[in-house]
């Protein structure tokens, strides 16, 4: 194979590699862009990997088997919700709760899935046409539909936050809750919603995982992916865009670290590829923020009240 | 959301005493509750799981020893994030320290011939101390010069930790002796832990825990460094105005907090298994659970003695059940979870008064003046 057929197939793979991460991220730039910040990623991923493949074994629609991941994901996501907006608690350790949480009743709903043939498969649904185009079209155009779902949905996010009314309440509600507030928008219910449409992606992400990218249930299969997740919202810089970037950039580290396997190198220390390239990424956002004053939404983390204004 | 009663949180000007103890006890049974209804979705009668949990972890002498037992580790290092968060430094990485901790006291123990055989064990616990120290201070001066996220950070380092020591075992450690298992080969009897008696208590560690709790509890009370750790905490405004460093507390609750973790390790590598194993072989999650003990206990370090005790006791109760009904290990999470989310909700009824209001009918508040009455 000569080096470019290899450059080649290692981004072919990245697309569905980075796929799960594309959907946490977009979930939780909304989220955070209401001021709301989600630990329990990794906890409404595997969720919903394991809802997934249960009703995918149980009815053989995988359609089903993604829209119930995603209505678990969501589900979860009110808890923190509540916790996180109504009762203000801390929402670091509310979050890390919702984590511990997914992953243990995860383990007790998937036990009778472990070893389990899958019963279906989300295949490659080539685009006619598109498909065709060298280099690009065997791509972008030759994934499934999950994919091509997850790459619209960039620029419509995009466009929802910057360019519509709708993009300015969810902004403004992250950035100055009390003049929002003052501006008759129902903080709550910006946030509630915010934070739900994130418990949606981490759903599908998580559906993706066990129904498409490596069909089976195993415990505890998403390995930290949600807690990338939660970086690359840093690196994004809270931006749908750039969620594109970083998705796909671990995406390709994953990919890689299967095929350096090949090189003779030990698989434990390849495995920490990813969390050395988060701690990186993460320092190399927080220099970047430093000299262009990018910030985070400035009442992330900040619970609202009209009494203690 | 008109029709559904708001929930109204208004700020107690004082906690009365009896609160501070009702609220976390009433929260874990409110948990149990909960999880009693997930144990009926899974096909397990909740009252045979809750009651096999109690005999299994207090109902016996072997049972009881083995609480003790899991309670060390959930000590050292839940007196350590007890300490870290009241600084609201989110320490989430005590189980990468605790990791890197039985790794350093590995090495001492087989690769260090020229230790002397008594001084082997104390040097091992000076080796784990300082590994989870340094393991904490990655993210400590992250967050104190980059001002990045130290939640992320240490969780980070803890899968590194973890791959670290798979690494080891699989790899250059691996013990000859061993049968293929990956593990290392057993510690020498100069670097085993004693125990009392036919338990696995090793004492040496466990005393090491209460004094680590009764250290803590007055350092934070009675020290000028913990009465920084305290004000950054509870009011970082003040902190900064009153000239408080906060590099240093960022980087002294992390060390130490990362060291009581790697105590934690030593203890278990010495002590239990005398051997370096896969991580899960070593830990399973520790050093999660302690932040349960240490939010369980209020961030006391004292308190920290007895929520190490009844959380230990869980995990022991967890064991007999996934013997005894054939659930999976992943079931102390669901405890872990469920728990913390409601230790979280029960401390809201020490900090404010938590009312509901019915759309449509005026509720009069004694003590409040009307213009503060506006629905939320």
């Amino acid at each position: 194979m000569s080096i470019w057929a290899y450059i080649f197939s290692v981004l072919q793979a990245t697309i569905p590699a980075g796929t799960p991460l594309l959907y946490g991220t977009l979930g939780e730039v909304t989220a955070e862009r209401s001021g709301v910040v989600n630990l329990g990623v990794e906890g409404m991923m595997i969720m919903g990997a394991v809802t997934a493949f249960g009703v995918a074994q149980a009815t053989g629609d995988p359609w089903l088997a993604i829209a119930a991941a995603a209505l678990v994901g969501g589900l979860l996501s009110l808890v923190h919700a509540f916790a996180s907006i109504t009762l203000r608690v801390n929402q670091v350790v509310s979050g890390l709760a919702l984590t511990m949480l997914g992953l243990g009743v995860s383990g007790m709903m998937g036990k009778r899935f472990i070893g389990m043939p899958p019963r279906v498969q989300l295949k490659p649904v080539p685009i006619p046409g598109l498909s065709e185009i060298p280099i690009l079209g065997p791509l972008l155009f030759q994934q499934d539909v999950l994919v091509y779902i997850s790459l619209l949905m960039v620029p419509i996010l995009w466009f929802m936050f910057y360019r519509t009314r709708w993009g300015l309440i969810l902004r403004s509600v992250g950035e100055s809750p009390a003049t929002a507030d003052a501006m008759g928008i129902n903080i709550f219910r910006v946030r509630y919603l915010a934070v739900f449409f994130g418990g949606l992606m981490a759903g599908i992400g998580g559906a993706y995982l066990s129904i498409v990218y490596a069909p089976a249930w195993i415990e505890g299969m998403t390995a930290g992916i949600g807690w990338i997740v939660i970086a690359l919202t840093i690196f994004a810089t809270w931006d749908p865009a750039r969620a594109l970037l970083g998705a796909y950039l671990f995406g390709s580290v994953r990919v890689l670290q299967f095929r350096l396997q090949a090189l003779g190198i030990s698989p434990p220390l390849l495995n920490t590829l990813p969390f050395i390239l988060t701690i990186l990424v993460l320092m190399i956002s927080a220099g970047e923020a430093m000299r262009k004053r990018l910030g985070a939404p400035a009442a992330l983390m900040q619970p609202y009240t009209r009494e203690e204004r | 959301m008109k029709g559904l009663p708001r929930i109204r949180l208004e700020k107690r000007l004082d906690t009365p005493r009896w609160l501070n103890i009702a609220a976390p006890v009433l929260s874990v049974v409110a948990a149990l509750a909960v999880i009693a209804v997930l144990f009926l979705v899974v096909g397990v009668n909740p009252l045979v799981a809750y009651g096999r949990i109690f005999t299994g972890a207090f109902g016996s002498l072997y049972g009881l020893s083995e609480t003790v037992t899991k309670a060390i580790p959930l000590m050292l290092a839940g007196v350590g994030l007890a300490v870290a968060f009241r600084a609201r430094v989110y320490n989430i990485g005590a189980e990468g320290q605790l990791l890197v901790g039985a790794i350093c006291a590995t090495a001492v123990a087989l690769f260090a011939p020229g230790v002397p055989d008594p001084l082997r064990l104390p040097t091992m616990f000076v080796a784990g101390a300082l590994g989870g120290a340094l393991w904490g201070l990655v993210p400590a001066l992250l967050k104190a010069r980059l001002r990045i996220d130290e939640v992320l950070t240490s969780l980070m380092m803890v899968y590194i930790a973890s791959e670290l020591v798979n690494h080891l075992v699989y790899g250059p450690w691996k013990g000859p002796t061993e049968w293929g298992f990956p593990y290392t080969d057993k510690f020498p009897l100069s670097a085993q832990l004693p125990r009392l008696g036919v338990t696995r208590i090793h004492y040496p560690t466990l005393l090491l825990g209460l004094l680590a709790a009764v250290l803590a509890n007055v350092f934070i009370r009675r020290t000028r460094w913990g009465f920084e750790i305290r004000v950054t905490g509870e009011n970082p405004e003040a902190a900064r105005y009153a000239g408080m460093n906060y590099l240093r507390t960022a980087v002294l609750v992390m060390a130490i907090s990362g060291a009581l973790a790697g105590l934690a390790g030593v203890g278990e590598v010495a002590g239990i298994h005398y051997r370096l194993r896969y991580p899960q072989g070593i830990s399973p999650g520790y050093g999660f659970t302690a932040i349960i003990v240490a939010w369980l206990a209020r961030l006391s370090p004292l308190g920290v003695i007895l929520t190490s005790f009844l959380i230990g006791g869980l995990l022991v109760g967890g064991d007999a059940i996934q013997i005894a009904l054939g659930l999976p290990s992943a079931t102390v999470y669901v405890f872990n979870g469920v728990i913390l989310l409601f230790v979280l909700a029960g401390d809201l009824f020490t900090r404010y008064w938590v009312r509901l209001e019915f759309p449509g009918r005026a509720v009069p508040v004694p003590g409040v003046r009307p213009e503060t009455e506006e629905a939320v």
